[in-house]
């Protein structure tokens, strides 16, 4: 029994770590310095394809939203992995599901508020339609 | 100096607020006067207000809640008075103030009856059925009580000093507006949710570290008791909702102080975006409050019908089934704001599909009992009662989920019916039946069954002499918070439900009798084992009440429903396991942070309401300069010698020993039959 | 009462084997010797790794409140009341400026966790005063842009387009004010107190928000400057 005991403790300390701490499996792309420096070099980058893009004509128009947003969600995929150190570790699955749920309450909050105050607008007549009515 | 502040605020000439404070007052000053006569002062200040035990602030929580609710009861007999005596007459009520009761009846009963009721319960539950010795952050536990105390106290001061908010429970914009509402009552409002707001966020945060990161040794997510689940559920929306509700009031504040237009008639503001974001947060609210006691059923009814609870995996899947469905479903608040077809559509099918977790929950409880050796006990009566009762509530929102029947029940009495009927028989009776059910483990003695018996009977037909007519008149085309009645056939309904709040005001009384009686009578009814029910999970392993401690040594869990399997064990074995090998324990010191904080807290938003500008920046660096008083303490933690845990645990053991060897004879008993 | 509990241990004793008893529907086989199923069966976690959780289910909360912002500038943006929309007021240089000073501080506020790793306290201290600069300066800038657009008539009160824009952008400096008086908070007490444990976990839940703050910001220049000044 006690030697049961001891197994189930070992693994338990094993398969977790804090959010923001290196994992303890030492799967990561680089740690310590190399990883903040990648981190940096990376999001950079992407911080600057973001400013630079919106600045010329070498993206269609239209398109320009999309590859923002794409730039963006890429960058804080960058500072979750080099800066944060949320990987896909078993120790890391608690931390990673928290931040799923998070992100998905995020998003429902955002794009359910957008579609329904969207709806309530085409339901509502224009101002300006109103006042040549009322004439 | 004192900002909006005058002589004036305080409403000499409304009679029934002075009165009810005057009375308020003086019982709150006897009190006051019997403790320090008494010289219970140090006693209090060390073991309860500055106590960080998790038991403790979860008794406290309840004690807030159970007080809150007697007011928000007041709140609804002042109402229903009102509305009998209304029909085609004035009343005694003038409108500006039946509409500060309604509303303050409305935010009393949800923020401060409610929540704190069931975040007691899970204060006090969850760490006894985990295994564990406390919450995760024990000093953040008692500073987020305090900081719920300190709203509850700005919604009180509201009643002197000034005047609540006339919008409802929920302050619409744009009615709440500073065109519309140029007083201070919906920043009473304001300020006072934002308080205690955090004080659940944290809480929240607390609770959910605690399931997902302090368990027993075993205690695997598919072992923890049901409670812990819905607990879990609750307070991951908590975690996930509450934010919503700070950011939308915040917008509305802003409004207010500062001049931003987000909710506002001109400059481009959009009062329905208020409707929206507030319902973001209202409806998992809902949830919040329902889950808990969702698992307060299940506990009970497993318990007193001797039996397992049925489906359990089913069950947790429909809680969390709910939990993120909840998230999906807040438009149908709003059908009638003219989102169109296919928006309500949409929300409406999600409102009904959300109903199917319940509908489970509801067979499993049946089930539960299906088989069972049924002890009809006052907490298993709250529960058979809520599943009746919550059954109807369920269908009628099931009704009004619907989109087109909802454009005609919008805003009628058959929607206050609706919710009252979920909120009462849900939380309410869970709370109850949870109070019932874990009173022994706090205080180490039962609650009086007969008066408890009264009490229940007597609330139950009070709340169905209340709400059947409700419904009704809903029907009728009776729409909600109106002050006088046009109509003079509604006027045998209002009396009716008049008759109704009495009897509900009865059983408010036979509770307290019960509470007094049990006081009374503790030495017949005390709880020697710690297990007064046969319970299953482990809050009955330990002694009632359990030390500070908790548990001399942290379980070691094996199966599903932990208790129930070491008792077992203990009957196969034909004695206790072997005497553990005592360890001294370390536990976390009391802290004064917590009521000093929400001290601070308090002024600085009694100031902001009055725009006392000098004092919330006194408040604002006063509550900075406790946090690093705190930071800065030098030792957090105090050690219990292994002593005197050995000493309470064998303690414990002879009691357990001489119960095994009572149900051994039992058992022999049994044997020939 | 216990006698009528013994009546039905059949529901509880089983376990092994015993497939048909219909009160088992829907358990585990968890009431035997078993493997425990789930995950977390050591017994409670070490403090950091509950500080640090708990700290990570805050931000996630926190977040979700900026959610409730974003959603209010999504759906009020172009509402300008015929004042000056985004693209008349925003100077995306100033952002570029802000975006990298914020980019840095990250980096730096995670050179100086790697200096508390290894326990130098020098350099911690030197990190933690380079991250803790470089918010301030982020800070003036922006107080600088807001002073400048109230000055030209373009304050929080003119449309909801630009409540929506002040609370929002505004939010998020008030959280970056919060973090430099929380890094100055903790540089005094490393300085008195040195390398405790439970200084190490405020510093890791420091380290935590800091990034938070540049993820948000991430969000923030690229919904409402970039695409706010394109249009």
């Amino acid at each position: 029994m006690s030697e049961g005991k001891l197994e189930r403790g070992e693994r338990g300390e094993r398969h977790d770590s804090a959010p923001g701490d290196e994992a303890a499996s030492g799967q990561e792309f680089g740690g310590g310095v190399t990883g903040y420096v990648v981190g940096l070099l990376l999001a950079l980058a992407l911080t600057a394809g973001s400013f630079y893009m919106v600045s010329t004509d070498l993206v269609w128009g239209p398109a320009i939203p999309a590859a923002l947003i794409v730039l963006a969600v890429a960058q804080m995929g960058i500072h979750l992995v080099f800066f944060l150190h949320i990987t896909t570790g078993p120790d890391n699955t608690n931390n990673v599901l928290a931040l799923a749920f998070g992100v998905l309450i995020v998003l429902l909050v955002v794009f359910g508020s957008m579609w329904i105050m969207d709806h309530l607008s085409h339901q509502l007549m224009p101002m300006g339609e109103m006042m040549k009515r009322m004439r | 100096m004192f900002g909006k502040l005058s002589l004036d605020a305080i409403p000499f000439s409304q009679p029934i607020p002075l009165v009810a404070a005057a009375v308020i007052g003086v019982l709150l000053l006897g009190v006051l006067a019997w403790i320090t006569k008494k010289g219970h002062w140090p006693y209090l200040w060390h073991e309860w207000i500055t106590s960080v035990d998790h038991k403790r602030i979860g008794v406290m929580y309840i004690l807030l809640a159970l007080v809150m609710l007697i007011r928000g009861f007041s709140d609804a007999i002042l109402m229903r008075t009102q509305q009998a005596m209304a029909v085609n007459a004035p009343g005694y009520l003038p409108p500006e103030h039946y509409d500060q009761i309604f509303s303050a009846h409305g935010a009393i009963m949800i923020f401060f009856g409610a929540m704190p009721f069931v975040i007691g319960l899970m204060n006090f539950v969850v760490p006894l059925q985990l295994g564990v010795r406390d919450v995760a952050f024990p000093t953040l536990n008692s500073t987020s009580f305090w900081l719920t105390a300190s709203g509850a106290l700005l919604v009180n001061v509201s009643l002197v000093i000034g005047e609540f908010a006339r919008t409802g429970w929920l302050p619409y914009a744009p009615l709440s507006e500073k065109v519309y509402s140029p007083g201070v009552g919906v920043d009473y409002y304001l300020w006072a949710i934002q308080i205690s707001g955090i004080g659940t966020l944290m809480s929240g945060i607390n609770l959910v570290t605690t399931i997902l990161k302090v368990r027993a040794p075993g205690m695997s997510y598919l072992r923890m008791p049901m409670f812990c689940w819905t607990s879990l559920a609750s307070n991951l929306l908590i975690v996930a909702a509450f934010p919503i509700l700070t950011a939308t009031l915040a917008m509305l504040t802003l409004d207010r102080y500062m001049g931003f237009h987000f909710f506002t008639n001109d400059a481009g503001g959009n009062p329905m975006l208020f409707v929206n974001l507030i319902w973001a947060w209202g409806h998992p609210e809902v949830y919040i409050l329902v889950l808990p006691a969702f698992g307060v059923f299940s506990e009970v009814i497993s318990t007193f019908s001797s039996k397992p609870l049925f489906g359990y995996r089913s069950m947790v899947a429909a809680t969390l089934f709910i939990t993120l469905v909840s998230f999906t479903v807040w438009l149908h608040h709003f059908f009638t704001m003219g989102a169109g077809a296919n928006v309500n559509a949409a929300f409406g099918i999600a409102t009904s599909i959300i109903a199917v977790g319940t509908g489970v929950k509801v067979y499993n409880w049946l089930f539960t009992m299906y088989g069972g050796k049924v002890r009809f006990t006052t907490p298993m009566l709250w529960s058979i009662a809520f599943m009746v009762t919550f059954v109807v509530g369920g269908m009628t929102g099931v009704l009004l989920a619907v989109p087109p029947a909802d454009f005609m029940l919008h805003n009628s009495l058959f929607l206050v019916a609706h919710f009252h009927n979920v909120i009462i028989g849900g939380v309410l009776f869970g709370a109850f039946a949870g109070m019932t059910f874990w009173f022994p483990k706090a205080f180490g003695f039962r609650l009086h069954e007969g008066w408890g018996h009264v009490a229940f009977w007597l609330s139950l037909a009070g709340f169905l002499i209340v709400f059947t007519p409700m419904y009704w008149l809903g029907l009728e085309g009776m729409t909600r918070r109106l002050q006088h009645v046009n109509v003079a056939g509604w006027a045998p309904f209002l009396w009716i439900m008049l008759f109704g709040v009495g009897i509900m005001g009865l059983g408010v009384l036979a509770q307290i009798m019960q509470l007094l009686v049990s006081i009374r009578d503790r030495d017949q009814l005390r709880d020697e084992t710690g297990d007064p029910w046969d319970g299953r999970s482990l809050e009955w392993a330990t002694t009632s009440p359990p030390p500070s401690f908790n548990f001399a040594v942290l379980p070691d869990v094996r199966g599903e429903e932990a208790y129930w399997t070491i008792k077992q064990r203990a009957i196969e074995a034909q004695g206790l396991v072997e005497e553990p090998e005592y360890e001294p324990i370390e536990m976390p010191r009391n802290s004064a942070t917590g009521v000093v904080t929400a001290f601070f807290a308090s002024f600085t938003g009694f100031a902001l309401i009055w725009e006392i500008w000098w004092l919330v920046g006194v408040g604002l660096l006063a509550a900075y300069g406790t946090f690093v008083w705190f930071a800065w303490r030098k030792e957090d933690e105090y050690e219990i010698p292994v002593e005197e845990v050995a000493a309470y645990d064998r303690e414990r053991r002879k009691v357990r020993a001489a119960w095994l060897l009572r149900e051994q004879g039992a058992r022999a008993g049994e044997q020939p039959a | 009462m216990s006698g009528a509990a013994a009546q039905h241990r059949g529901g509880g004793q089983g376990g092994q084997g015993k497939g048909g008893d219909p009160y088992r529907l829907g358990h585990g086989g968890g009431h035997g010797h078993g493997e425990a199923t789930g995950r977390g069966d050591g017994g409670p976690a070490s403090k950091r790794i509950t500080t640090g959780y708990g700290f990570w289910i805050f931000l996630l909360s926190d977040i979700i409140m900026f959610s409730g912002f974003f959603a209010a500038y999504a759906v009020l943006r172009g509402e300008t009341a015929g004042g000056p929309g985004g693209a008349e007021l925003f100077e995306l240089p100033r952002v570029a400026i802000e975006t990298g000073l914020l980019l840095l501080s990250s980096f730096t506020c995670g050179l100086g966790a790697v200096a508390t790793e290894r326990r130098n306290l020098a350099w911690t201290q030197i990190w933690l005063l380079v991250t803790g600069l470089l918010g301030f300066i982020f800070l003036v800038l922006e107080v600088q842009e807001f002073a400048q657009m109230i000055g030209e008539g373009a304050g929080p009160a003119r449309s909801a387009f630009l409540s929506a824009f002040f609370a929002l952008v505004g939010c998020h400096g008030l959280h970056v004010g919060v973090g430099i008086l929380w890094c100055g908070t903790m540089m005094a007490q490393l300085w008195s107190r040195g390398f405790l444990p439970a200084i190490q976990r405020r510093l890791m839940c420091f380290n935590l928000f800091w990034h938070a703050l540049d993820i948000i910001w991430v969000a923030l220049f690229t919904i409402v400057y970039l695409m706010g000044a394109g249009r």
